[in-house]
């Protein structure tokens, strides 16, 4: 995010795109009901009736897979009336033109025909966005798990700059992170062409730092990303994987391929505290130690680093990830020998420029936000002021892009898939409370398809599509428009990644979650 | 026989539960029948004030007073009154001190005493006809103002005339306006409070239903003063009548152009509504109306922020109740000192209160602050039914207080009475004679307000039902001595520690009980006897041998058949007291006086 | 800022103008009881226990709501506060359960705690008590409406913290309630189980079901955290007894989340203790997996990728980090696969 949670009340107009915060990331979601309350405006863009809808100023039902369009339409509208930031443009951004033509295509009849969003609605999301004192944009997985994700975002930026909404307090444009540490593995370099910190493997420079600091020489090539690991396990040029913490098969779209890829290799190591699908398939299981039984830091969706502290021994048998790590590395010659987290922090905050003022110690009980440039340094509230981080915005041009498979005569209904409030990805499910409280996959069908269908509420259906099936419960409601099938990821006995598909976004090989063809049959 | 008589029937909710409005159509037919159409003219007005005798009518021009009349009476006016102009003297009130029956309103002290300012069309006009209203000088007071005077001239009018909220607390009108006033906003709002509960008051309900036009006119002018351009009435859906003759009021008012924009021309805009209320007696505390209003649950809650600077919806908001609505256009119309020529030093103009109990003359009264209460129970009410005596009177309500028989020449006004340990409140006068027991009086009024306790600060809603158990001990003749400390200390914790008046004022009956009638609570708890022979379970029956004739009918008349005895055997008759529920219809039945109530 | 002197209990202190009595006096060190105050909520001035003599003042009013005003005198701790302090803490023990011994908030009870410090009986009042339903009829939050005292904290908490305003006072005067609309039990009701009604419940009305006898909280020792669920970083306070976290209670002090948390963080981490937990290492053994001890496990994984690195290279192998491991877990796995086996092959989940 480039501003703060607690910016979030103060915030005069949210814009919540492909976002469900009330039950995905639920405290932001309190933040923005507080701002609501204060008289806040909220413009609500979701093809599903999600709770902060029922909340919205203006709701905009889009159809999945246009927001490009709708974005670009907003950005037609706010140029036709002259509210765009003339000088913030001027100032801080350059390529605007370009972007200026882009749209001028997108004239709100055009854009209402493309997303289905009635032209009022459209102009008075553009009125209440562009005029506000301080207005953020707010968006999550709805934007990038899409084959054009990266196009989405850049096109959300677009609109932050052309009216001037970021780099300032209580207005930016804030990406919510999904998993509680996704910021922190990035940061920590736990992708295949950067280093801490977001420092390029390409740059000989970056590498020659790295390799003087660890003692060895580094390949200087890019590595595999995940959508490309189980192709080339399929084919043989990757032989072993150790996973730590993850369970592709459940999480990663298509997991019939997932699972084809994992058990085509030779060794695979799964390094757990559940016995995971994917576990099941491994060579070796490693138990690691769950958040309460060790100590190090999170960092979550605004950039602040925070400490995770032990509470507890590590059940069992088991040992804490990091010690795992450690005694392996020894085991095969290079020896990894720390005393503790914080020694592995001191590490990071001298290679990694971002974490150069954080230790343990700093962090406490308050924690800090990144970018904590030296010792002194109080942490980044938000991002952007005065300048971006390339120097001048860059405005990019984007056109509409449909989404990679889309319903057809076969597979009628468009899945869409998320999250819901009562669990978070496939861990709570060994929680027994809440796996009491909410138990199963309730996939939401509109009431007009369920009863062309035959279906009613809470009978078992089948559902599926070109790479596989599931069975399921059904909720019937409104909150899906008709020819939507809404289902989450929480579940074991309905895999929602047997149906989606692996079809991803070209720059960042994010998988197109939100949208699949699929068909659901009667059971019987 | 008069030229042009008008015929006043009363037609307000009290006469009409009575009876009165099928009479106003038997009167039209008989003055048809009797060819008198042309002369005679009969009309339904609002409230005559003299309740316990309704349905009244009355006779103009002569003012003639006809009470308790039925449709069987009206052939028989028409034909004696008005054709032959004389009068039916079975349907005359007889004055109680010299029992002889007086015709003319001037000689009833019912009437004669009272000084009518509020309640000046009430019982005159036809509420539903805003020409009535106007032809008696109404609407020329918001005239007056919005033709020649400033808002700020308005608002210095009103606090010369001296007057003071009647809703109870008596605070200053026309300064309480200028907090709203002075509060900067975009937006202002006045409300009427129309949620008149106190049991037994009635004179909002009787303004709202005789003479809704002096509300309007009065929120018009104070909208003016005030710079509100939206009013609220809220009233209690329990008053059909004055909702529904407030609602035909305000139409006339729009049509006629008092209500709406560019009032009279003069660029003042003023909307008003009905807002109904669903009767819970919080909601007449001002931040609990404005919640209800606002659909929220009917709760106070705590000030400041005062509604003069965040009320309705959170905008500047000024409150005043009916009748001191109605005071406003009098006060434009013939000037502040002719309004403060009347009352105290501190209290001017008039009150009404609303008389009931047992005297003679219960209804509503209008009497200029500064009337002793001797004037208004003996003169006005005619004194105690019966010939009984006087013990005491509760003014103000379950909120007020009990003044013994030697505070009877206190003149009233709101400083007097509040010294006293009583209270204007909204003006009920409760009068209590000797068999009334003051303990049970105050465990009646604890009954109240622990009912009507909004529940939302604790000394309120556990203290009022801790009060009202303690009381109800001690009218069972449980109670013990050291009750009267903890209900004392209790009291007066309520009292200096409730959110709302309904709590800091619940505990006044108790307090001005136990101040003049301690005598009372101790006789229950020591003597386990009630002197006012009212608290059943204190009472006991039993049967005296000596006068005792064996005639059975006591026994026949028993509920309980716990009076055993048979003149056969000689068997005296007596009383079970174990299954005697003490209702006293042996003693009421016996013609030889041999039972007795101890 | 504009600062105001005014006397307490014959103290002279200043504070800064719209500071209310109860502020000024906890500034100063000075103790007010309170019941329906919570910093974090806005003042209903409900529960009247705060209340104080000021010279000038009708009745005795509420410090929570009461702001200081130039020359003030307070009196805090007179007889006659302290009396109808008392008073009122006897009017609420009268109709509360004394079952304190076997009540899960006992040794946290704000009202325990106030009537022992004023000496209350509890005997002084006998009549009426509720008696009401117990809603139990989920699985995190125990409601016991007879415990309730009606401050009314959880009904603002619901609503200026959750947004939601599940809950509302029913009923009138002694009978008055807090609930779902219609009394419905929670499970019924529209509620998400975020529990911040629960976090601020002064006494033991609103309790976690799962923290129900298994620690006092002076047995328990709090371990603040980061929620290992969702991006927000939440953090709370892990409540530790003998070794075991037996339940989570919010922190005000907290810099993302204050006392708000939502129905996993406070009630999922049940989750450590789940059947399903791996506690010792296991190796495929005939198709099985099977216990092994942990140097037989490490040694087999550190050969394994040996010979694979050594026959097909460095880039056969690949790892998966992990978003729900720490900063430093994820450094390390990185600095693993790069500086010890020699690949760039590594990526996680960055993209859910």
């Amino acid at each position: 995010m480039t501003n703060s949670i607690n910016e979030i009340p103060n915030v005069k107009a949210m814009f919540v795109i492909g976002s469900n915060p009330t039950e995905a990331h639920p405290v932001i979601g309190t933040k923005m009901k507080q701002a609501l309350a204060k008289g806040a405006k909220l413009i609500v863009a979701d093809p599903r009736c999600i709770d902060l809808a029922e909340h919205a100023d203006v709701w905009l039902r889009l159809r999945p897979g246009t927001d490009i369009a709708l974005i670009n339409g907003i950005m037609n509208i706010i140029l036709a009336n002259e509210w765009e930031n003339k000088e913030f443009i001027a100032e801080r951004t350059e390529g605007f033109e370009k972007v200026r033509e882009a749209v001028q295509q997108y004239t709100p009849e055009v854009v209402s025909k493309i997303t289905g969003v009635p032209v009022e609605q459209l102009q008075e999301a553009a009125k209440i966005y562009a005029t506000a004192e301080r207005a953020s944009i707010f968006y999550t997985l709805g934007i990038t798990e899409h084959t054009c994700g990266t196009d989405n975002v850049m096109s959300l930026a677009n609109l932050a700059m052309l009216t001037g909404n970021i780099g300032k307090e209580s207005s930016g444009v804030n990406p919510m992170r999904g998993q509680n540490n996704v910021q922190g593995a990035c940061d920590m370099g736990a992708l295949p062409n950067v280093y801490p910190g977001y420092q390029q493997v390409a740059s000989p420079e970056v590498r020659a730092k790295f390799e003087a600091a660890w003692g060895v020489p580094l390949d200087p090539n890019p590595g595999f990303m995940i959508p490309d690991m189980f192709g080339a396990a399929v084919s043989k040029d990757l032989r072993a994987l150790y996973v730590m913490g993850e369970d592709p098969v459940i999480t990663d779209a298509d997991a019939n391929h997932v699972r084809k890829g994992l058990e085509a290799l030779d060794f695979l190591v799964v390094q757990e505290i559940f016995l995971s699908e994917t576990a099941k398939l491994a060579d070796v299981v490693l138990p690691g130690a769950s958040f309460a039984e060790k100590t190090g830091t999170f960092t979550n969706t605004e950039r602040r680093v925070q400490m995770v502290n032990q509470a507890i021994k590590p059940i069992g048998n088991a040992k804490t990830d990091g010690e795992i790590i450690c005694e392996l590395a020894t085991r095969m010659g290079y020896p990894f020998n720390y005393e503790s987290s914080a020694e592995v922090m001191q590490e990071i905050s001298k290679l990694a420029p971002q974490f150069g003022g954080i230790t343990h110690e700093r962090l406490g009980t308050q924690g800090l936000q990144w970018p904590v440039p030296h010792a002194e340094h109080p942490g980044t509230k938000f991002l952007h002021e005065g300048k971006f981080n390339r120097g001048k915005g860059l405005f990019m041009a984007i056109e509409n892009q449909l989404p990679a498979e889309m319903p057809d005569e076969e597979y009628p209904f468009l899945l869409n898939t998320g999250r819901k409030l009562s669990h978070y990805n496939v861990f709570t499910q060994h929680s027994p409370s809440l796996g009491d409280h909410s138990p199963e996959e309730l996939a939401e069908v509109n009431p007009s398809d369920a009863k062309k269908l035959g279906i009613e509420d809470g009978e078992v259906v089948q559902v599926a599509s070109r790479r596989g099936e599931l069975k399921t419960k059904v909720k019937v409601t409104e909150r899906v428009p008709e020819g939507m099938v809404f289902m989450t990821l929480h579940y074991f006995d309905s895999p929602t990644n047997v149906l989606t598909n692996g079809a991803y976004d070209k720059v960042t090989k994010t998988y197109e979650y939100k949208v699949c063809g699929v068909k659901i049959s009667k059971i019987n | 026989m008069a030229e042009n008589q008008r015929i006043l029937v009363c037609a307000g909710t009290g006469c009409a539960s009575s009876g009165a409005l099928p009479i106003i159509d038997i009167l039209n037919d008989e003055i048809k029948r009797q060819g008198l159409e042309e002369t005679v003219t009969v009309v339904g007005t609002g409230c005559q004030g003299f309740c316990e005798k309704g349905p009244t009518l009355v006779i103009e021009p002569q003012q003639i007073l006809y009470t308790r009349v039925t449709g069987e009476d009206v052939a028989e006016i028409v034909s004696q009154e008005l054709v032959k102009g004389e009068r039916v003297e079975r349907l005359l009130l007889v004055d109680q001190a010299t029992q002889k029956p007086v015709s003319s309103m001037a000689d009833i002290r019912f009437f004669s005493k009272q000084h009518r300012i509020v309640l000046h069309n009430c019982g005159v006009i036809d509420p539903k006809k805003i020409e009535d209203y106007t032809a008696r000088d109404g609407y020329k007071g918001i005239e007056k103002a919005l033709k020649g005077m400033s808002p700020e001239e308005v608002m210095e009018e009103v606090k010369k005339s001296g007057l003071r909220g009647r809703g109870g607390a008596g605070f200053p009108t026309g300064v309480k306006w200028g907090f709203c006033r002075s509060t900067p906003s975009d937006k202002k709002y006045i409300i009427c409070n129309a949620d008149e509960g106190d049991p037994g008051a009635f004179m909002d309900r009787s303004v709202l239903e005789g003479d809704p036009h002096s509300v309007i006119e009065g929120m018009l002018i104070g909208a003016y003063a005030i710079g509100a351009d939206e009013g609220y009435v809220y009233c209690r859906a329990e008053y059909p009548l004055a909702i529904k003759n407030l609602g035909i009021a305000i139409k006339q008012a729009k049509e006629a152009g008092y209500l709406g924009d560019n009032i009279l021309g003069s660029g003042f805009n003023f909307h008003l509504k009905i807002f109904e209320g669903a009767g819970a007696f919080v909601c007449g505390e001002e931040t609990a109306l404005m919640a209800s209003i606002e659909g929220k649950r009917g709760m106070p809650r705590v000030r400041p922020p005062f509604p003069a600077v965040s009320g309705l919806w959170g905008k500047p908001t000024n409150i005043n109740n009916v009748e001191t609505w109605s005071n406003i256009p009098h006060i434009l119309r013939n000037g502040a000192d002719w309004y403060s020529q009347f009352g105290t030093e501190k209290s001017k103009g008039t009150k009404i209160f609303a008389l009931t109990g047992k005297v003679n003359n219960t209804g509503l009264v209008e009497v200029p602050m500064g009337t002793t209460l001797r004037e208004i129970i003996f003169d006005i009410g005619d004194g105690i039914q019966g010939g009984k005596k006087f013990k005491a009177v509760q003014i103000g309500g379950p909120s007020g207080g009990c003044l013994p028989e030697d505070m009877l020449d206190l003149a009233v006004d709101y400083d007097t009475l509040t010294q006293a340990g009583a209270m204007v409140g909204s003006g009920g006068l409760v009068i209590m004679d000797e068999t009334t027991c003051m303990v049970d009086i105050a465990r009646y009024f604890l009954n109240f307000s622990k009912k009507e306790s909004c529940g939302k600060c604790t000394p309120c809603r556990e203290g009022t039902t801790r009060m009202y158990e303690i009381l109800d001990r001690i009218t069972k003749g449980e109670g013990k001595e050291e009750d009267l400390d903890t209900l004392e200390n209790l009291a007066i914790t309520i009292k200096e520690t409730s959110l709302c008046g309904l709590g800091q004022f619940a505990p006044s009956p108790i307090l001005a009980t136990l101040k003049y009638f301690r005598h009372e609570y101790l006789a229950h708890i020591h003597d386990h006897k009630c002197p006012a022979h009212n608290c059943t379970a204190l009472l006991s029956y039993s049967i005296d041998t000596e006068k005792c004739k064996m005639c059975s009918l006591c026994a026949k008349n028993c509920p309980t058949n716990c009076i055993s005895g048979d003149k056969k055997t000689n068997t005296p008759y007596v009383i079970d007291v174990e299954n005697c529920i003490k209702c006293g219809t042996c003693m009421d039945k016996c013609k030889f006086g041999a039972v007795s109530r101890a | 800022m504009e600062w105001l002197t005014l006397t307490i209990d014959g103290r002279e202190v200043s504070v800064p103008k719209g500071t209310t009595v109860l502020d000024a006096c906890r500034m100063n060190n000075i103790p007010i009881p309170t019941l329906c105050h919570a910093p974090e909520l806005t003042s209903a001035g409900a529960c009247r226990l705060c209340v104080v003599q000021i010279e000038g003042m009708r009745n005795l009013p509420p410090s929570c709501v009461t702001q200081v005003a130039q020359g003030m005198k307070v009196e805090t701790q007179n007889p006659k506060v302290r009396n109808a302090r008392k008073t009122i803490l006897e009017l609420l023990v009268a109709n509360h359960p004394l079952d304190c011994m076997t009540c899960q908030k006992m040794g946290d009870c704000s009202l325990a705690e106030y009537a022992y410090d004023y000496g209350v009986t509890g005997t002084v009042y006998q009549g009426e008590k509720r008696c009401l339903p117990i809603d139990d009829g989920n699985p995190f939050i125990l409601r016991d409406p007879n415990k309730c005292i009606l401050c009314g904290k959880c009904i603002k908490a619901c609503t200026e913290i959750q947004g939601k305003s599940i809950l509302d006072f029913s009923f009138r005067g002694f009978d008055t309630q807090v609930g779902p609309a219609f009394n419905l039990p929670y499970n019924e009701s529209d509620c998400d189980f975020c529990g911040s009604c629960v976090s601020v419940c002064p006494v033991g009305a609103l309790t976690e079901k799962q923290m129900a006898g298994k620690g006092r909280p002076w047995e328990v020792s709090k371990v603040q955290t980061t929620c290992p669920f969702c991006g927000v970083g939440c953090n709370f306070d892990l409540n530790v007894k003998d070794g075991k976290v037996i339940g989570v209670t919010s922190n005000p002090e907290v810099p993302v989340n204050g006392k708000a948390l939502c129905v996993k963080g406070r009630f999922g981490m049940d989750m450590i203790y789940s059947d399903n937990r791996i506690t010792t290492p296991l190796i495929r053994k005939n198709g099985e997996l099977v216990p092994a001890e942990w140097d037989e496990a490490l040694d087999l994984v550190a050969t394994k990728l040996g010979e694979i690195k050594k026959t097909y290279g460095p880039n056969s192998i690949a790892a998966l980090s992990s978003a729900h491991c720490t900063n430093e877990e994820n450094y390390l796995m990185q600095k693993f696969m790069r500086a010890v086996i020699g690949t760039n092959n590594v990526d996680h989940c960055a993209r859910t």
